[in-house]
């Protein structure tokens, strides 16, 4: 097949959706701050608040339980950071949280998550990081015992994976949070706009979710926050989404959240449908044409466009160059490529060893991922294995 | 760093066409053979030599390498290097010398993918030993501690000279146990071993 450009790095970031791009570039003349009183002003403010509107009830929530912040990863560490609050004055929503000297969270969270427990655990809050099994799945189980032994103010899960796509049974895990008197959140980064997220159904307390992963602009993301649970704002100096995020609106991001959500309502079904096709045809042309390969993540219970697969006796990021020569665009949970010395934490959580971790690759796809772009890339991918092993020290029956 | 390429062009073209990959091990009959590094912790390479021993040089080096470009690349390079010098001048050789034969090198890169000097090392003792020339082995005298880097306890005594004196202090130097952390306790243990040789307490 000629050489074509590939793009399945989705879960790191998307295109702009054309929608979206038309929509931003009508928007860019609003340049009035929402918080003004004249006219430029209240035009603006009408944008926005429309703007969360949409958002809220694509998600199931009401309009003044969306704030909107500068990323995901900001709304992960807003929520983390309420357990931190060292005085709980002059913050939103009732106080008492701060008593509960406890947080349980998962090993297979975004570092946004971890590295935010982290820093609330070096001011003596305890952390519980649950395990999971060989799919990424966390045990009801764990969850009961450990919140069972008390003290928990809060239990962060996320209801999608990004390395591996596992989805986690966010209703039942919230349940059993409710049930043992803590607060719930979920970051839904990869969840909103590519599976149904309704929070009424749910139950959740807090939920983070972020524009650009489903073809929205950058540097905006979402929380939800249910009316009446304790929040403590996390960037303060404003009265800005109703003192819960200081800092003048984006307004034009916030245009463009709107927009690429309202996509998501119109495209999303079919389009779950369509990559779950071209997953199964990726897998087992993988399958077919390579040997020694092992796929990561739930077979079902998964992101539609995500598959996550470890190719023993080849590194990652070497592989991840050679498609990048071939113009297909993967990432990898490699440790060379992380700049990190270890390989994916959430690869070592599930359980595959750190060879096999080193030799990963993650394939994202999306809203334009064709056929023949599957097509080529197991073609493409075929090759490179092959190369890849031919030039690789370590031995074994895996020359095709 | 440009938006065509993450490394340096030279990088490139030893990483899209390595030169000197070995492709039939039995068939290639080396005087000597070294490996280095543990795909644990992401890198391995196998370096095979030939040598031509009246005159005392490497005449052909092929290898094989797990790893990432830099990995690939810096093997890659390191056999053009090798082939040509004598057994003396091949042992010199250092991974800055790999890093600026490829046009530099991001500095984590050195640390953790440059190894394929430590692989030559290890191939030329091997020859000596296979030539009864164990008189002119180095590192038959020295042993491998840190798995993933190659670094031997001959290292941590010279860092303990140039003064090291606490774990982090001895990373600086040798970047030990930066990898998969294994070798941590052992290599504290000689790192205190050296200092008391070195340094007795008054």
């Amino acid at each position: 097949m000629r050489k074509r450009t590939v793009y399945l790095d989705h879960n790191a970031t998307t295109p702009l959706h054309p929608e979206v791009k038309k929509t931003l570039v009508a928007a860019m003349k609003v340049f009035g701050n929402p918080s003004s009183l004249h006219k430029f002003g209240r035009e603006a403010r009408a944008l926005v608040e429309k703007a969360r509107g949409d958002i809220a009830s694509f998600i199931g929530a009401q309009h003044e339980e969306i704030i909107f912040a500068g990323s995901g990863s900001e709304a992960n560490n807003s929520v983390v950071n309420i357990l931190y609050c060292p005085a709980w004055k002059g913050c939103v929503g009732q106080g008492g949280l701060v008593k509960k000297r406890r947080i349980i969270t998962t090993k297979i969270e975004h570092p946004c998550v971890l590295e935010s427990v982290a820093c609330v655990a070096a001011s003596g809050i305890g952390v519980t990081y649950l395990d999971v099994d060989s799919y990424g799945k966390i045990n009801t189980e764990q969850l009961k015992e450990e919140i069972g032994k008390g003290d928990v103010a809060l239990v962060s899960v996320m209801m999608a994976n990004n390395e591996i796509g596992t989805i986690q049974d966010i209703k039942s895990i919230c349940e059993i949070t409710h049930r043992n008197g803590a607060l719930f959140h979920t970051d839904a980064v990869q969840a909103v706009g590519k599976l149904p997220v309704d929070v009424m159904e749910l139950g959740v307390d807090y939920l983070s979710f972020s524009a650009h992963k489903i073809y929205g602009p950058k540097g905006i993301g979402c929380l939800y926050i249910r009316k009446g649970v304790p929040f403590c704002p996390f960037i303060r100096g404003g009265h800005q989404e109703r003192g819960r995020r200081a800092g003048t609106e984006n307004t034009l991001g916030i245009i463009g959240f709107a927009k690429a959500i309202q996509m998501r309502g119109v495209e999303m079904q079919a389009e779950a449908k369509h990559l779950f096709g071209l997953k199964k045809r990726l897998k087992e042309g993988i399958q077919r044409n390579i040997p020694d390969v092992f796929f990561n993540g739930h077979p079902e219970d998964s992101l539609a466009g995500t598959l996550n697969v470890s190719f023993a006796a080849a590194e990652g990021e070497a592989i991840l160059l050679y498609l990048d020569m071939e113009g297909i665009a993967v990432s990898t949970g490699s440790a060379c490529a992380s700049g990190s010395l270890d390989p994916s934490h959430v690869l070592l959580a599930i359980g595959t060893p750190q060879e096999k971790a080193h030799g990963s690759i993650r394939i994202s796809m999306g809203r334009d991922t064709t056929k023949d772009d599957i097509d080529y890339v197991i073609e493409r991918f075929t090759g490179v294995i092959r190369k890849v092993r031919g030039i690789s020290s370590v031995q074994g029956e895996r020359q095709t | 760093m440009n938006e065509d390429w993450l490394y340096s062009d030279k990088v490139k073209e030893h990483f899209m066409h390595p030169r000197n990959v070995l492709s039939n091990e039995e068939g290639f009959q080396a005087g000597g053979r070294g490996v280095v590094g543990n795909i644990k912790c992401g890198d391995e390479m196998v370096v095979l030599i030939k040598v031509d021993k009246a005159r005392g040089v490497i005449t052909d080096c092929k290898w094989k390498t797990y790893g990432c470009a830099s990995a690939i690349a810096s093997t890659s390079v390191l056999s053009e290097l090798a082939i040509g010098k004598t057994l003396d001048d091949a042992y010199k050789l250092s991974s800055r010398d790999i890093a600026v034969a490829l046009g530099g090198l991001p500095e984590h890169k050195i640390h953790c993918s440059v190894l394929g000097d430590k692989a030559l090392r290890a191939a030329i003792d091997d020859y000596y030993t296979r030539q009864g020339m164990s008189d002119k082995v180095k590192k038959e005298r020295e042993h491998i501690i840190c798995k993933c880097l190659g670094i031997t306890d001959a290292e941590i005594e010279n860092a303990v000279l140039e003064g090291a004196r606490t774990y982090i202090q001895l990373q600086e130097r040798t970047k030990i146990g930066t990898v998969c952390g294994e070798c941590k306790e052992k290599s504290i243990k000689l790192m205190e071993e050296y200092k008391a040789k070195h340094f007795p307490p008054k």
